[in-house]
């Protein structure tokens, strides 16, 4: 009932928004049912309920990126009858997760030509090589692109497969999600969708960018930040584990002892 | 019930954990082993990342090392001398071998060297001791009697030293090289390493049986400390929660173990354990030479980066 009164409320804004803006852009306004996801004990994963309103025609696209940083993608070759790391392309900019849900299948909505300028959909995202066969700063959007296929170098050729794994392996951990829906309401006004975070989600700010599309083009955006933390006796732990790690050794080791030496102690009895 | 490991950065079912202590601590309580070579291999299994369990390993070992060192010194079972030797030799091998960790995870070859040595250590002593178990049980029959150890060339290398409690007169170099290689398979193994040392002190060493086993967890117990320090330290990959779980399934998996133990034969036991080995070992083979699933894996940037 509550969250009822919330999406009106922030209907009713939206509208009142809507009036003061210029002409062009199109008005959409979201918010996210939480913005602040504590990881605790038990902690299982969860959803957080992304709801909004835009005025005018168009599609919504939501787009939920997680803190960027540099990822690995090894090969695995058949070496004397073992398989082992062989080739590895460092990349940069990868996103440690990257779900992007739609009102309409998302290849209709958003043209390859709007895709590779704004990144939407995991095969555009900025993803750059660091280090490895390809050049340095080669882009999986370039070596992804169907268009680009047949006069591509050979070295952007040669990062197609792991451009692909990177995508794949993300999507298999539950990183990388394309599956999601926006869903509108009756009068195609009010819009809301889920965006499902799993227990191994990574620690850090999102962006939740919300998009209207329309014929191809991006006509209103907004972006909400979303911050995913450690709370509690966990993030105590972390914390302390990384900040006295000497401390936090010895303490290991000294529990580990006593619990040892107690259970000694049970034995003796019986 | 799931519970959220604050280091590993994953959450797990708490009975699941629990479950694995006690299975592994059955074992380890039925053949007298730490089982930390069968944990490792199974945390991974369940997705725990492997630095976190080799490092959390350790940890848990020192436990159940602690306990069994203090049984064993009640009884005489440990010969301190000899212990120290070993000591020295497994510092100098676990400093050099968290190294050697650090370096194979940022050439992405960790995984690959982990499941080599388990499939070369467990094969080599797991063979040894099927056919020595066969050949005892045979021995048993025909009543004969083994000599107290054999001379061989490492009886002829220098620095010897007097080891009363073992009746040993050799040279230091041998329990000094024997301690250093466990201690570099604690580091990259996240073993004890009571598997590959008891041998090696029956077989190589010459020990008497009476003193092998607490002298062997002398040496585990603090190899294992001074690993899980420098894992805390160097690679923050030990998780308390984790190791106190794991804990409280082994202490009372072993009881149970233990009991179960009692009512078998020495040489049964060790055939059995030989075969159990040489299962593990089989089953890492099998999966270094079956075509994976997906070529391809993902590993977070190391050098250079943030984490």
């Amino acid at each position: 009932m509550r969250r009822c009164l919330a999406v009106l409320a922030l209907l009713c804004l939206g509208l009142t928004w809507a009036g003061a803006a210029p002409a062009r852009a199109e008005a959409v306004i979201a918010d996210l049912s939480k913005r602040l996801v504590a990881i605790t004990t038990g902690f299982a994963g969860t959803d957080v309920l992304l709801f909004g309103a835009v005025e005018g025609k168009g599609e919504v696209v939501v787009v939920v990126k997680g803190p960027i940083g540099r990822l690995d993608v090894r090969r695995k070759a058949r070496v004397a009858g073992i398989w082992i790391n062989r080739d590895t392309i460092t990349f940069a900019n990868v996103p440690s997760f990257y779900s992007v849900s739609a009102s309409a299948p998302l290849a209709q909505v958003v043209p390859t030509a709007l895709a590779l300028r704004s990144g939407i959909g995991a095969r555009y995202l900025d993803i750059a090589v660091d280090r490895g066969r390809a050049g340095r700063g080669e882009r999986c959007s370039r070596a992804l692109d169907p268009e680009r296929a047949d006069n591509t170098v050979a070295a952007v050729k040669a990062m197609v497969p792991f451009c692909e794994a990177l995508i794949r392996n993300k999507a298999r951990e539950g990183l990388f999600q394309s599956e999601g829906r926006v869903t509108f309401l009756p009068g195609r006004k009010l819009f809301r969708t889920t965006i499902r975070f799993p227990a191994n989600v990574p620690v850090g700010t999102y962006s939740v960018l919300v998009y209207v599309v329309r014929n191809g083009q991006i006509v209103g955006s907004q972006t909400h930040p979303l911050v995913i933390n450690k709370t509690g006796v966990e993030a105590e732990v972390f914390d302390f584990a990384h900040r006295q790690s000497a401390f936090y050794g010895l303490i290991a080791v000294a529990l580990a002892a006593l619990a040892g030496w107690g259970a000694g102690l049970i034995f003796r009895k019986q | 019930m799931q519970i959220y490991l604050p280091i590993a950065e994953m959450s797990v079912d708490v009975f699941l954990l629990l479950g694995l202590g006690g299975l592994v601590g059955f074992l380890s309580g039925l053949f007298g082993v730490g089982g930390g070579f069968l944990m490792t291999p199974l945390l991974i299994f369940i997705g725990v990342p492997p630095p976190v369990a080799v490092g959390t390993e350790a940890n848990q070992i020192v436990a159940s090392s602690v306990s069994g060192m203090i049984a064993h010194w009640r009884r005489q079972g440990v010969d301190f001398k000899m212990g120290a030797v070993l000591l020295s030799g497994g510092l100098i091998g676990s400093t050099g071998g968290v190294f050697l960790f650090e370096y194979l995870r940022d050439i992405g070859q960790i995984d690959l060297v982990i499941s080599l040595a388990y499939v070369f250590f467990l094969g080599i002593v797991g063979l040894l001791m099927l056919l020595e178990s066969v050949r005892s049980a045979v021995r048993r029959r025909g009543g004969k009697r083994r000599k107290l150890h054999h001379h061989t060339w490492v009886h002829g290398l220098p620095f010897k030293m007097r080891f009363r409690r073992s009746k040993l007169y050799i040279s230091a170099f041998l329990p000094l090289a024997v301690g250093a290689a466990v201690g570099v398979l604690a580091a990259i193994m996240g073993v004890g390493g009571g598997f590959l040392m008891v041998p090696a002190m029956i077989y190589l060493i010459g020990m008497p049986t009476a003193v092998v086993i607490g002298t062997s967890l002398f040496q585990i117990t603090f190899v294992t400390a001074y690993t899980t320090f420098l894992q805390a330290t160097n690679n923050q990959t030990v998780d308390i929660f984790l190791a106190l779980l794991l804990l409280l399934g082994g202490v009372i998996g072993a009881q149970f173990g233990s009991r179960a133990g009692a009512r078998l034969r020495g040489e049964e036991l060790r055939g059995l354990l030989a075969i159990m080995v040489l299962l593990v070992c089989g089953k890492l083979l099998f999966d270094l030479i079956a075509t994976p699933d997906d070529l391809f894996s993902l590993a977070t940037g190391r050098i250079g980066g943030h984490r």
